[in-house]
């Protein structure tokens, strides 16, 4: 009833006859490709010119042979170090959130033993807290341990916050692979480690790396636990360091944009290798 | 024997476990608990002092300038909240709808739309900051060299338009998430279905509202409800682009801002105080926590099994 209502209504107004329903949609995409896209080609852009060429010219291709905005911040800020960092601290605690993750996720999904279900909750418990509200105890617990203005305070959080989704997806997929080669290498006499050494771990690879994408993007990224845990400049990461340098260039604007484009290269370069990985990990924990 | 092997698997499983879990106990659970304890106390600065009872929920409720303070900053996070759900997981439903037709190029158009959502939001918020700049900005040079010079206006320095900038900044970072998640979602909807639903109508709009907008439902709860977190958490962009007083006048500031600054201080505010900042926290958590199971409960009731 309602429903024949709506149909009288909308070929009425019968935009989708004249245009077609699919020619509308492909200038929908386009049209927001477009806006997705622009704000990224003008960064990059912009890295190549002096600042009076951006002020003058914002939208003209570049001289990309001008790389003078690099060399500066190459030579003259702290970035190189702000990238090291970043790359210290996220594969630090990538080591540790697969390690710690599987770890669980094999004794909960592997094994049969009483509390395993309350345990996988108490990790799932994790997924939904939004642990910046809990900042002040976790300054004063990284402060107790003497690890504030250190690394570790960020690898030990971040890893922390890794887990809950980690055993979450390393759990489902586990339980999932067959008993048969398992059971076999223990008829052989092969030890519980060496079972999970040689034979299970080879098979959850995959999800390791859904897990893995899901978690990499989020630490590589994070801003707000190195503002209140790092403060010296030698230590920052590339987000943290991003703000010091952003402050003392302010009206170099070639630079600024340099910085930027610097800054987003190396995750743009692997998402465009990789967008399937991406899109499916970054999207794990909301798809079904 | 079987004796021995079963104390050997206990230990086992006793090593596989307990380091994960004290990680999360310890990371996690400790400083969310200690939280809820520390809004009950009087603190100078990292000092923990008297036992205050409820006294920093009061000052931060109903003692100005806090009240006036923590009723601004919740009523913007509640502007941003339903704003994000227009541009951001409205404008995603449609363009996953969009995608879904498998259009030419439409590989193209995915990567693309979620390209921003990999970048760091402290990237997506200085290239924002620079584009609204008022006089070199992209956004107003755009504006004048396609004569509506007169609409040229600074962006983030007016009370009146600087939370809305920050909005369109936060979606275009982000419609990329809600767009693919809808779009798995739609993906999943058996094709017996849409044929069926092809016989009986022609129009768009009934397909849309009535078959595909009812079989997305578990997309949309977990995109409602995690915008929803999003929002009341929101913190880097601002802090970036309005700076921790939400300037100008407050017009930006949110709870996540007001949250930080009274915990620990900044220029204006000077002082740094860990009882009323774990007051706002607990509150902020509170109620994020209430409505996050509401909004799950509500829309979970609406989803269909196939």
């Amino acid at each position: 009833m309602s429903a024949a209502a709506d149909n009288a209504y909308y070929q009425r107004r019968g935009i989708l006859g004249t245009l077609g329903r699919d020619g509308l949609l492909q200038i929908i995409l386009i049209a927001n490709t477009i806006i997705m896209l622009a704000p990224i080609i003008i960064m990059v852009f912009s890295a190549f010119k002096t600042t009076p060429q951006i002020f003058q010219s914002p939208f003209s291709l570049p001289d990309f042979s001008h790389i003078g905005n690099f060399v500066k911040i190459w030579t003259e800020t702290n970035f190189l170090r702000y990238l090291l960092n970043s790359f210290v601290v996220t594969g630090a605690s990538m080591v540790l959130i697969l390690t710690l993750g599987t770890m669980a996720a094999y004794a909960i999904g592997r094994y049969q033993f009483t509390g395993s279900g309350f345990i996988l909750m108490f990790f799932l418990a994790g997924l939904t807290l939004p642990l910046k509200l809990a900042i002040i105890p976790l300054f004063m617990l990284m402060r107790d341990l003497s690890i504030l203005n250190n690394q570790l305070s960020l690898i030990f959080v971040y890893t922390a916050m890794g887990l809950p989704t980690t055993v979450f997806i390393m759990t489902g997929f586990i339980r999932t692979l067959p008993n048969e080669l398992e059971d076999a290498a223990r008829m052989d006499g092969a030890s519980e480690a060496r079972i999970m050494w040689s034979i299970m771990l080879p098979l959850v690879r995959p999800a390791m790396v859904i897990a893995g994408i899901q978690n990499v993007v989020p630490i590589w990224n994070d801003f707000f636990f190195p503002l209140v845990f790092i403060q010296n400049d030698n230590l920052k990461t590339l987000p943290q360091g991003l703000t010091t340098f952003m402050g003392e260039y302010t009206t170099d604007w070639g630079v600024l944009f340099a910085g930027l484009t610097l800054s987003a290269a190396p995750i743009i370069l692997i998402y465009i290798v990789l967008s399937k990985q991406f899109i499916a990990g970054m999207t794990s924990g909301a798809v079904k | 024997m079987p004796q021995l092997r079963m104390t050997g698997r206990g230990l086992w499983i006793t090593v596989l476990i307990v380091p994960p879990l004290a990680f999360i106990a310890l990371f996690i659970v400790y400083p969310i608990l200690s939280a809820f304890a520390y809004a009950f106390f009087d603190w100078q600065g990292l000092r923990r002092l008297d036992f205050v009872g409820l006294e920093n929920f009061h000052t931060v409720l109903f003692v100005e300038p806090y009240r006036s303070w923590t009723l601004n900053a919740f009523r913007n996070n509640v502007i941003v909240f339903f704003a994000l759900m227009v541009l951001q997981n409205g404008l995603g439903f449609l363009l996953a709808y969009a995608l879904w037709r498998e259009l030419p190029g439409a590989r193209f158009h995915r990567i693309a739309v979620f390209l921003p959502v990999v970048l760091s939001t402290i990237i997506v918020a200085y290239l924002f900051k620079l584009f609204y700049h008022p006089l070199f900005g992209v956004v107003n040079i755009t504006l004048k060299s396609i004569g509506l010079g007169w609409l040229a206006q600074p962006w983030l320095g007016q009370g009146g338009t600087a939370l809305w900038a920050l909005i369109v900044a936060q979606a275009w970072h982000m419609v990329g998430f809600p767009t693919l998640v809808f779009l798995a979602g739609m993906q999943r909807i058996p094709g017996e279905i849409l044929d069926a639903a092809r016989m009986e109508t022609e129009s768009e709009w009934v397909k849309i509202t009535k078959i595909v907008w009812p079989l997305v439902a578990p997309s949309a709860t977990i995109v409602f409800t995690l915008l929803f977190v999003g929002a009341f958490n929101w913190f880097e962009l601002p802090y970036i682009m309005a700076g921790l007083d939400g300037s100008p006048f407050g017009s930006t500031d949110v709870l996540g801002l007001y949250f930080y600054r009274t915990a620990f201080g900044n220029v204006s505010a000077g002082q740094q105080d860990f009882g009323l900042g774990s007051a706002l926290a607990v509150l902020i958590f509170l109620f994020i926590a209430a409505i996050a199971t509401v909004i799950t409960v509500r829309l979970r009731a609406r989803e269909i099994q196939l």
